[in-house]
């Protein structure tokens, strides 16, 4: 890196050194300076006009091979359903707007260079031509509803509604870290939350007052998801806004507090497949913050780990509920909801213990 | 009867005019109403924040392609900041992003752009003795003033400025406690955000209301310079958004300050849940962009009349489609308002509201490239002289053009879930809207520098600095599109905790960098033009370029009431370049068609009956007006 600081450098101040070069002369030109027209068709004009169209080949030339050189650094095909599909119309949309500057630039240096003053010439009066203003209204407008149409279709079918027996699992934002929170192995379905039952253990606020919330349990350091089956994600953000984003999913969503947000997707290749196909043993999937979110936004990161349905069923069977990690919420559990709850508890007599402190914790708080 | 209260009228306003040029010091430089002098004002005040604001570009493209690198020599400059292992602090790299971006895009290309040129050209080129109002206009430029201190004062700021960046969204920028920048430093930028914007409005309304009643005789809007009726256009888009603007930061200050839940809702922060329930950030956001799409507008309209009017005069040609032209720009004006949302399109937004804002962005895209053609068909077959305005003019379509495509790109919703905030952003606005503006201004100070102070900028300089600049942002912004379709997020202080950005782009980074500090270092030869220039440039003539428009008939350097007898009256569009059978290849507005039965067109003979009914119209002049 100093080596190529170094190089930069010196190429930086060789070009300086030039300018003061070129500026010398030019200061020297002030003191005779040419007047009247014919300084139009001077050496200054024809080198501008030359000099356009050695910037657009050299531009070109430039342009193709830092894209040839910069594809190896790109995403690797998307491993979502819906990623495929919005890059193959990225890279089509890309294609055509691309041939599209490329073409127009072209003309624009190239009527620079041609178009170049010269004595005695006149240019063309000629202010206007409807039925080429047509044209290239027209022209756009059509190439743009295309567009326009065929990425409605892709954005109509990511934003709807989940497909039944999708697979739920909630995302919360915080300054600076990610906690995955999931509905657990019984019912599969996402306790209640509220904000304002939130502390050090409870760090979603689950209300254990809704039996849902029983098996749910939460994890700071991974997001495990199966593989080949629709999942919805749940997002929802604890102090300010957050964004979700898994870019080898091509997914991207807010996290707003007070208002939860979620996206669904079809994740098709996992971890394992992954680090196959790129020859990286440590490929990872990640989900990165993109909204900022204060001085950590940066290094606000969660490892995402896609398995095939066998592996994450087995996964999740091993994971503790917190209720079970943190048996004393069973105060926070209504009594004809008990004997639900019991097998979450560590054992018998601890859950007596527990829900005996519940009911005296209930009771002093109906006698305030 | 009549000669003689003309005479009489003409000698008062002799009096009024030696009377006028009596003023203090004061009166005259600082507190000046004379809208020459408040361009001046307006034009220095802009690029010096334009140093400051591209200075800190700078310092964070430093941290951005040199990670590694030790920036003690920075220290003399930002302190503490820089910490005791020599590295740039991660708050003030927040903190840098978000004063460049509410530098530019406000201080500079807002204030400085539409400031500087509004002020100077509308008068001059309608042939008006000032502003509709000279003391509103000098309120305007000193509320710009107060914002614009209040600002600088926060950059030097215990807890830093402004940090969240330069959109500032709550709960972000609403809680002191979920970071630095939304302490004290929030709060001075919200105040002057809300001094600029009362700014803004003070000079959008005199704007407006010098267009539409100052015109001279004969100057009806089909025959307004293409500048004017960028400037107009841009005086209404703000006089319509930037309320919402002030309405968002007012709210913002009550969630600050007052308890209120306007954009705050269900947070639990610094291990306390806050009671505020009910608020929406999102609303928050739907406000600002309210105002910030049609600011993208408002920086990007005056450039275009701007380079409407350069291309013009130094091909030789008139502007190629010039009603297309003013109706292309009322369109854009028009969809500015009523796409804002495409900002927001993953924001939890509902995807139905994604697809109509999609479709109305894509709409846009139509009168823009209209334009764009429209440029370069004036370009075709003229006789193009490359001074340095028309260098900056074409480099500006070029940006524009290059920049606009991708915004087909983000602009399409479903496209946009992958590259929203990422570079690919960043590329994208920096090249349409940063710096196509940046050389509107640029190529308006190469232009009317003559007409400003009498004398002529050196042409080589202008050369090398243009080359230089356009170069030089072109190899910045065109390889950040490759880091942002990599998934580069955008306000990162660094690519090191990701896998997906860590050991890729470092060269490319560097590079960018680099280019980043040779662009800002050809700045420089600018600023030694204009200051050198002001003080031993070249002594200008009255028509340097050759042009048709109406400020090149005033006096080399228009003193008080721009012209010293009666304002010309306008007889035909500014557009009569190269007009076959013309003895020149220009003909001035204020040449009637009797002076040029050579050239007319069959139906400009016609309107040779007129000119008696256009001299004899009321002169609108406001010298002859008891005041």
């Amino acid at each position: 890196m100093v080596y190529i600081v170094g190089l930069l450098s010196i190429v930086f101040l060789a070009l300086a050194f030039m300018v003061f070069g070129r500026l010398t002369n030019v200061m020297k030109g002030v003191s005779n300076p040419q007047e009247g027209e014919e300084q139009y068709g001077s050496t200054s004009n024809k080198i501008n006009g030359a000099m356009f169209m050695v910037f657009l080949i050299l531009g070109v030339v430039a342009a193709t091979w830092s894209f040839i050189h910069s594809t190896q650094y790109f995403l690797p095909q998307a491993s979502s359903e819906h990623g495929r599909r919005t890059d193959t119309l990225f890279w089509v949309s890309m294609a055509i707007v691309t041939g599209s500057a490329l073409l127009t630039n072209i003309f624009l240096f190239y009527f620079a260079f041609k178009y170049q003053y010269k004595n005695g010439k006149r240019a063309t009066y000629y202010p206007e031509n409807h039925k080429l203003e047509l044209y290239w209204t027209v022209t756009p407008a059509i190439v743009m509803a295309l567009m326009v149409f065929t990425g409605w279709q892709a954005w109509r079918d990511i934003m709807s509604e989940a497909p039944a027996g999708a697979q739920e699992v909630e995302l919360i934002g915080k300054q600076f870290n990610w906690i995955a929170r999931y509905p657990g192995v019984d019912n599969n379905k996402l306790g209640n939350y509220n904000y304002k039952l939130i502390d050090n253990n409870n760090d979603t606020g689950i209300d254990f007052s809704d039996e849902n919330a029983f098996d749910d349990f939460t994890n700071t350091t991974e997001l495990h998801i199966p593989v080949g089956k629709p999942v919805l994600i749940r997002i929802r953000a604890r102090d300010v806004l957050h964004s979700v984003f898994i870019p080898h999913m091509r997914v991207k969503m807010d996290a707003v507090p007070g208002m939860p947000t979620r996206f669904w997707f079809k994740p098709e290749k996992t971890t394992e497949q992954m680090r196959n196909e790129t020859g990286n043993q440590n490929f990872k999937y990640e989900i990165a913050c993109t909204e900022v979110c204060g001085r950590n936004h940066f290094a606000m990161r969660l490892n995402l780990v896609v398995e095939d349905e066998d592996s994450w069923k087995k996964w999740c069977a091993e994971q503790k509920p917190l209720l079970t990690s943190f048996p004393e919420y069973a105060s926070r559990i209504p009594a004809n909801l008990k004997a639900k709850a019991a097998k979450y508890l560590p054992s018998a007599d601890s859950t007596a213990t527990a829900s005996a402190g519940g009911v005296a914790a209930s009771g002093n708080a109906s006698l305030r | 009867m009549a000669t003689e209260s003309a005479v009489s009228t003409l000698s008062v306003h002799d009096a009024e005019h030696d009377h006028h040029e009596e003023l203090s010091f004061w009166r005259k430089y600082i507190f000046a109403e004379d809208h020459k002098t408040i361009a001046k004002q307006y034009l220095i005040s802009g690029i010096v924040w334009a140093i400051i604001g591209i200075s800190f570009s700078v310092m964070f493209r430093l941290q951005l392609g040199f990670p590694q690198m030790k920036l003690e020599f920075l220290r003399p400059i930002i302190g503490n900041w820089i910490d005791e292992s020599g590295k740039l602090d991660p708050n003030f790299y927040l903190a840098l992003v978000t004063m460049h971006g509410t530098i530019m895009v406000f201080f500079v290309l807002t204030a400085g752009l539409s400031g500087t040129f509004s002020n100077f050209l509308i008068p001059l080129q309608v042939g008006a003795r000032d502003m509709a109002s000279g003391f509103l206009n000098m309120l305007s430029y000193w509320f710009f003033f107060l914002a614009s201190m209040l600002m600088f004062v926060s950059l030097f700021l215990e807890t830093g400025p402004a940090a969240g960046g330069w959109v500032v969204y709550p709960p972000l920028s609403a809680l002191p406690q979920a970071h630095m920048g939304s302490e004290l430093g929030m709060t001075l930028w919200l105040s002057s955000m809300a001094l600029f914007i009362v700014s803004q409005l003070l000079g959008g309304i005199n704007y407006i209301t010098t267009v539409i009643n100052l015109r001279t005789r004969g100057m009806s809007f089909s025959k307004l310079p293409l500048t004017i009726w960028a400037f107009f256009l841009t005086a209404i888009l703000g006089l319509i958004s930037f309320p919402v603007l002030l309405s968002a930061a007012l709210l913002l200050i009550f969630d600050r300050s007052f308890g209120t839940s306007f954009f705050l809702s269900e947070i639990y922060i610094a291990g306390e849940a806050l009671p505020n329930v009910g608020g929406s950030p999102i609303l928050f956001q739907h406000l600002f962009w309210f105002l910030g799409h049609p600011e993208v507008y408002i920086v990007m309209l005056p450039a275009l009349g701007i380079t409407s009017e350069i291309i013009a005069t130094n091909s030789r040609k008139p502007i190629f489609g010039y009603r297309a032209m003013i109706a292309s720009m009322m369109g854009i004006a028009f969809l500015a308002f009523i796409v804002w949302a495409h900002h927001m399109f993953v924001t939890g937004m509902n995807p139905f509201l994604g697809s109509v804002f999609m479709f109305l962005t894509l709409i846009i895209a139509v009168p823009s490239a209209v334009k764009a053609f429209n440029y370069i068909t004036t370009l075709w077959r003229g006789n193009i002289r490359f001074t340095p305005a028309m260098l900056f003019s074409i480099g500006l379509v070029s940006f524009f053009i290059s920049g606009g495509v991708t915004g087909l790109i983000l602009g399409n919703s479903a496209l946009d879930i992958q590259l929203h905030d990422t570079y690919f952003v960043v590329a994208h606005f920096h090249l349409v809207m940063g710096a196509s503006s940046a050389f509107g201004l640029l190529a308006g100070v190469y232009h009317w520098f003559p007409k400003m102070f009498g004398r002529m900028m050196n042409e080589k300089l202008g050369y090398i600095h243009f080359w230089l600049t356009f170069i030089g942002i072109y190899c910045i912004f065109f390889p950040m599109h490759y880091i942002g379709i990599a998934g580069f997020p955008r306000r990162y202080y660094a690519f090191s905790a990701n896998d997906f950005t860590k050991n890729i782009f470092h060269d490319m980074n560097a590079f960018i960098s680099v280019m980043a500090i040779v662009t800002f270092s050809a700045q420089f030869l600018f600023l030694y033009n204009f200051v050198y220039s002001l003080i031993k440039g070249k002594k200008a003539t009255q028509n340097p370029w050759q042009s048709n428009t109406l400020e090149w008939t005033t006096p080399i350097v228009p003193g008080h009431g721009n012209w010293p007898g009666e304002i010309p009256a306008v007889y035909r569009w500014p557009y009569d370049y190269s007009k076959p059978g013309a003895k020149d290849d220009f003909i001035p507005q204020n040449v009637p068609y009797s002076a040029t039965p050579e050239s007319n067109l069959p139906h400009e003979n016609e309107l040779i009956s007129l000119e008696k009914a256009i001299e004899a119209q009321n002169y609108n002049d406001q010298f002859k007006q008891p005041h």
